[in-house]
């Protein structure tokens, strides 16, 4: 109990006559990475919105860092962070004003170096003081989760991270969640990406159809599936590691 | 609980200069507040002015009260708009998961109405005085308009919030504003109401509008108000409480 960054019961919520969630349980371990891994549609932004307060759930119970969203929601919103679907950053505001305003709106003591650390931290310093429609899609990813931030949360919720992002940006966007989790921070992610949950996650749910069907470590996972024949397969490098490779060695020219 | 209540003047300073930042960088925003509402004073003033028989001889000072009216409606039209915004970038959601008093983003909106119409209310003054408007009000009299102006800003402007929450697009955000524009016209803003023909001008004399211009002028010019400052106010405080609670409904639905 000590251990669980979230607990979720019986989980029910129905828009209308979509039901959408029927029954979800799972918790997460504090300190660990979550993915809950799901079609588009399966309900996973739906359990993301719950844990954060802004949704109110039909039935079942959901225990954010020991309190209850339900009856608790300023405690939890006070131990959370939520970077939702789409980058939640103000387009007009430049990339510092966006981080001093949350930093301003979580009353945290000196804000402006709060602002100062995370835009050398997440690499915008250079573009600190233009506007954010300037921004390109894997910089504005970054200040979203910077802005995530601010105020040390204990939990942070990341609504597809990555959905929308060319390769490398995606990759930047997983070296930020790992050191997240290194940190000491839980990590709750949702991804339509098995690769993302793959390569990121301690625990992995696969939420379908608005149920549970699987959770376990990606060792238990695997498990579940009949033991690998062994087959010999030429490798083959993929598209991304081809494009990867291409555009790195650009970069490396141009310098 | 408490937190949350103790932080709500600084949560909604966050607020209002954040949205403050987004009008004064918005050049159409500077644009449509305050030269629109100019062109239409220096059009009816110095192109229909001649023709028009309002019984004064100071058309400029005639006008003013409608011309301000119409700027007002067509400022609050932007925070519908960037409400709209808002709510379809996802960044109400990162507010609403943040331990902030929940109406705070709202009231940052509805502050930056008030404070940016009075600043394109004041331009439009000053350059009134230069084509010649001159008033005999005192201050009291100053105070009085500059209330009414208030009101009718704030009672504008929750009607914004609530097309602004319940918008499906951005156009549809915007457009509940052309009737409330389109309104002065048809009062006693431009020309005296006796020559138009019997139901437009049972119209014009009943709608809120009129009584609003009418009070303004009067204290503008330091006649007696009469009657028509109290139905100014009703007006505003009847649209003002209809529109705030169907506001908060909205909000607090599309909120939860």
């Amino acid at each position: 109990m000590q251990n669980q960054a979230i607990q979720v019961n019986g989980l029910q919520k129905s828009y209308k006559k979509l039901h959408v969630l029927r029954g979800v349980d799972f918790a997460v371990e504090k300190g660990s990475i979550f993915a809950l891994l799901g079609s588009n549609g399966a309900g996973k932004t739906t359990v993301v919105k719950i844990l954060a307060t802004l949704l109110k759930q039909d039935s079942g119970t959901a225990n954010v860092n020991g309190f209850d969203v339900a009856s608790k929601p300023d405690n939890v919103r006070r131990s959370i962070s939520l970077t939702g679907q789409f980058a939640a950053v103000d387009e007009i505001l430049t990339g510092r004003e966006n981080l001093l305003m949350i930093a301003r709106l979580r009353h945290v003591s000196d804000p402006r170096q709060v602002s100062d650390d995370l835009l050398r931290r997440f690499g915008l310093i250079d573009a600190a003081d233009r506007a954010v429609a300037t921004y390109s899609g894997g910089m504005r990813r970054r200040l979203d989760i910077a802005m995530s931030l601010v105020g040390n949360p204990k939990l942070i919720f990341l609504d597809e991270p990555t959905t929308g992002l060319d390769p490398e940006a995606r990759l930047e966007v997983w070296k930020i969640v790992k050191a997240l989790a290194d940190g000491g921070t839980t990590v709750l992610l949702t991804t339509q990406y098995l690769e993302e949950a793959e390569q990121l996650a301690d625990r992995i749910a696969i939420l379908h159809e608005g149920k549970i069907i699987a959770n376990g470590t990606l060792a238990e996972l695997k498990r579940l599936f009949p033991p690998a024949k062994v087959e010999y397969v030429e490798k083959q490098p993929t598209l991304e590691e081809i494009f990867l490779a291409i555009v790195g060695k650009d970069k490396q020219e141009a310098k | 609980m408490e937190a949350t209540r103790s932080y709500f003047f600084n949560d909604m300073g966050v607020m209002l200069g954040r949205s403050m930042r987004h009008v004064l960088r918005s050049l159409d925003t500077i644009i449509t507040v305050c030269i629109m509402p100019i062109a239409f004073m220096l059009l009816f003033v110095y192109v229909f002015g001649g023709a028009i028989r309002a019984g004064t001889d100071n058309y400029v000072n005639y006008l003013l009260p409608g011309i301000l009216l119409i700027a007002i409606a067509s400022g609050i039209a932007y925070t519908s708009y960037r409400l709209f915004m808002d709510m379809q970038r996802g960044i109400f959601e990162r507010f609403h998961s943040m331990p902030i008093a929940r109406s705070a983003p709202l009231w940052g909106h509805v502050l930056t109405s008030l404070v940016s119409n009075g600043i394109s209310v004041v331009v439009i003054i000053l350059v009134a005085l230069v084509m010649g408007f001159r008033s005999s009000a005192g201050v009291l009299s100053w105070l009085a308009v500059a209330g009414i102006l208030a009101l009718f800003t704030l009672a504008l402007t929750w009607i914004a919030v609530i097309a602004g929450l319940s918008a499906k697009t951005v156009d549809g955000a915007g457009a509940f504003s052309y009737p409330l524009i389109f309104l002065p016209f048809i009062s006693s803003a431009f020309v005296p109401t006796d020559t138009m023909p019997g139901p437009v001008r049972a119209f014009a004399e009943n709608q809120p509008v009129t009584a609003i211009v009418e009070a303004i002028r009067a204290l503008l010019s330091g006649q007696p108000v009469g009657n028509d400052i109290w139905v100014a106010l009703a007006w505003c405080f009847a649209i003002l409480i209809v529109a705030y609670l169907f506001a908060m409904r909205a909000y607090n639905r599309k909120a939860a």
